[in-house]
């Protein structure tokens, strides 16, 4: 397992010049993640922000990105454009068009220009002559033909094809292509039937700033849609984009989990929140089960349930799975059911699902019913997790109210209370992975691999569901349990990176068999 | 923009195009134009009269008009949901150039009664039938010419 099988893409520094047929936004066909084994250029000027690998030992889990901002991605294309232009010859805006024309992928730009020069010109609506020397006048008897104006004052523009128009219509045709439709790089003139793209230049000399600034930002986003290895946030309001290698067809082997800047965890894959162990595929598949199977899934998902000894309504409030009868004090555990003193040490019985005997299985009616249970048995356990995680944030933010209240009363300081913060971020990301653990088992064919996973995710089940337990205790012994919580909190962790690391390994090792196909990725 | 706009309805009641009689549905709202069209000859449609509603927006002619059958009428690019929109080529707001004018929309659509649209089509079904059944096409769109454009 070698932690140079990703690398960042987007290396565009000056010494790579346009000569390197591998150099950045070719982006093509040519990579395939075992051979890339380029090193991220540190002194890039473009982009030397964020870097947050390579500084500490990759985990065989986690994947090479980076986060870069809109100011980072403008550079990018400045830079691009500058290198470009000179090999074509043309202006940067006419280069900027060709570019988009064909998706930033420069090399392709370059061999087809070459080849076919016109056709590429116009196709990318720049036809004869490439350079806008466009500048605006008056014309003498001229009427515009959108406002039907014909003061002999009137200022007037047309770019290289003569389609002449008022400049306050100009102006407004391209406003509202701008501000109302959100059109930037494939502008057209407005002339009827002319198909020449509006250049950059003289969107600069017509549109008012604030459209202007609108068009950058558009462009912005056009450049990052663009590319396959550039990604935007998808975290409502987020302006970063993440630049990840992972091409769809290493999907079946890789979940690309990201962080962007704002602290949202993505699967640069799919843009889902992060899925890890899953792969994106059975993510999918799951996530359109769920759906599908959601009457019944709701039915289990209900947040009561009866005791199994007294079968008065119990409600879970807490994310600990050890529960307590209000009426007969009954002790069980949420998931299975079953009598809670047999849990405590041994997990066991609460995160495999036993397959039945042959005898039942025979029966076509206990079979369709078993491959019911047998869903439920998952389904149950991954919404558990995702129900779970949300109750322990809401305890978390209750005790750190009160913790906070304490704080004055009992005199213990900001410092003192960290450690809760730490646990309850422990306690999210643990459940995001275990709730992804159940629909990865729910796919998981049996092989002499998966009794590891299998005790794995025990394990860390366990952990989680002790440290959970701890945060029900009342604040005022919060603080005397401080270093059990926080041994705890990073048993925590540190299981769950055992968990991944297996699981991810074995997955881009082909070692785990499932029992459905693989779609191969789009 | 009222000069344009006035401009395009003096030439357009001046010399209107072929099958059509147009005015303002409201003397003083240069907006909304109503447009008499006559089924083109040697069409399903032929001998009847289909009103038409043609809207322009606040910002015309930076954004393209509207065009609405107010007459019932059986064809794949008009909506048959009581609003009788037709919304293809040059009345899209990504094909519409400001220099377009209301008359070329208007011959536009009148050409669509001859000659519908199959792959743009609003309506599938008939779109459908119209491949698959062009007589069936035929007798649905003759009645409803009948029925709801005759007369008047
Ligand atoms: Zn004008
Ligand atoms: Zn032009
Ligand atoms: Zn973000
Ligand atoms: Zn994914
Ligand atoms: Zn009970
Ligand atoms: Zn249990």
């Amino acid at each position: 397992m070698e932690s140079d099988d990703e690398i960042n893409s987007f290396h565009t520094s000056d010494d790579e010049g346009m000569d390197d047929p591998d150099s950045d936004l070719s982006n093509g066909e040519d990579s395939d993640v075992e051979d890339e084994l380029e090193e991220y250029d540190g002194d890039d000027v473009g982009f030397e922000s964020q870097e947050k690998i390579g500084k500490q030992q990759k985990k065989p889990y986690e994947v090479d990105f980076k986060v870069y901002s809109p100011e980072d991605i403008q550079r990018a294309q400045q830079r691009t454009v500058d290198e470009v232009k000179g090999v074509l010859q043309q202006s940067p805006e006419a280069t900027a068009i060709l570019l988009r024309s064909f998706r930033w992928n420069r090399d392709k730009l370059i061999d087809a220009y070459m080849e076919r020069r016109e056709a590429v010109l116009e196709q990318a609506g720049l036809g004869d002559e490439a350079s806008s020397g466009a500048k605006i006048m008056t014309v003498p008897g001229f009427c515009c033909e959108i406002c039907w104006d014909d003061s002999p004052e009137m200022q007037t523009f047309a770019m290289k094809c003569g389609h002449r128009f008022c400049v306050d219509c100009y102006k407004r045709y391209l406003t509202t292509k701008i501000k109302e439709e959100g059109e930037a790089s494939r502008i057209r003139c407005p002339g009827d039937d002319c198909s020449r793209v509006v250049d950059s230049k003289s969107i600069d000399l017509l549109v008012s700033e604030d459209a202007h600034d609108r068009y950058l930002e558009l462009l912005t986003r056009t450049y990052v849609d663009d590319l396959e290895n550039l990604k935007w946030c998808p975290a409502p309001n987020c302006v970063y984009a993440v630049d990840c290698k992972i091409k769809p067809r290493d999907l079946p082997r890789i979940v690309p989990t990201v962080h962007c800047d704002c602290s949202h965890e993505f699967c640069f894959g799919c843009t889902l929140n992060d899925h890890q162990p899953a792969p994106c595929m059975l993510v999918r598949k799951w996530l359109k089960k769920c759906e599908d199977d959601s009457e019944t899934a709701n039915w289990i998902s209900a947040n009561t349930k009866e005791c199994p000894r007294c079968h008065s309504t119990i409600e879970k409030n807490g994310g600990c799975n050890h529960m307590t009868c209000r009426k007969c004090r009954h002790e069980f555990c949420w998931m299975c059911m079953g009598v809670w003193s047999e849990h405590g040490t041994s997990w066991y019985n609460c995160n495999r699902y036993e397959e039945r005997s042959g005898a039942e299985a025979r029966d076509a009616q206990a079979k369709s019913r078993q491959s019911l249970e047998r869903y439920l048995h998952y389904y149950n356990r991954y919404a558990n997790h995702e129900q779970s995680a949300k109750l322990d944030k809401d305890i978390y933010i209750k005790t750190e109210k009160k913790m906070t209240q304490l704080q004055t009363t009992a005199g213990m300081s900001w410092i003192e209370v960290q450690f809760l913060e730490a646990a309850s971020q422990a306690l999210q990301q643990c459940r995001q992975t275990l709730k992804w653990t159940y629909a990865f088992a729910f796919y998981l064919a049996r092989n002499n691999q998966t009794e590891i996973f299998e005790d794995n995710q025990k394990d860390l089940e366990f952990a989680v569901e002790n440290l959970s337990e701890m945060f029900e205790k009342p604040v005022d012994q919060l603080a005397g349990l401080k270093v059990d919580m926080m041994d705890k909190t990073s048993y925590c962790n540190r299981r769950r990176i055992i968990l991944l690391s297996d699981t991810a390994e074995n997955l881009k090792n082909g070692n785990w068999e499932f029992n459905v196909d693989f779609d191969t990725p789009r | 923009m009222a000069k344009r706009i006035v401009k395009e309805l003096t030439d357009c009641t001046q010399a209107p195009p072929t099958g059509m009689k147009i005015h303002l549905l409201d003397e003083q709202d240069i907006h909304q134009w109503e447009v008499v069209m006559d089924g083109p000859d040697g069409s399903a449609y032929a001998g009847g009269h289909f009103k038409l509603r043609v809207t322009l927006p606040e910002d015309y002619p930076f954004k393209p008009p509207v065009l609405n059958f107010t007459t019932k009428i059986y064809h794949p690019n008009v909506s048959n949901d009581g609003k009788g929109s037709m919304c293809l080529g040059m009345l899209r707001s990504d094909e519409w150039k400001p220099p377009n004018k209301i008359a070329a929309v208007l011959a536009m659509a009148r050409n669509l009664l001859l000659e519908p649209n199959t792959e743009d089509a609003i309506e599938t079904t008939i779109a459908d039938q119209y491949k698959s059944d062009r007589k069936a096409f035929e007798a649905t769109a003759k009645e409803w010419t009948k029925k709801y454009a005759s007369g008047k």
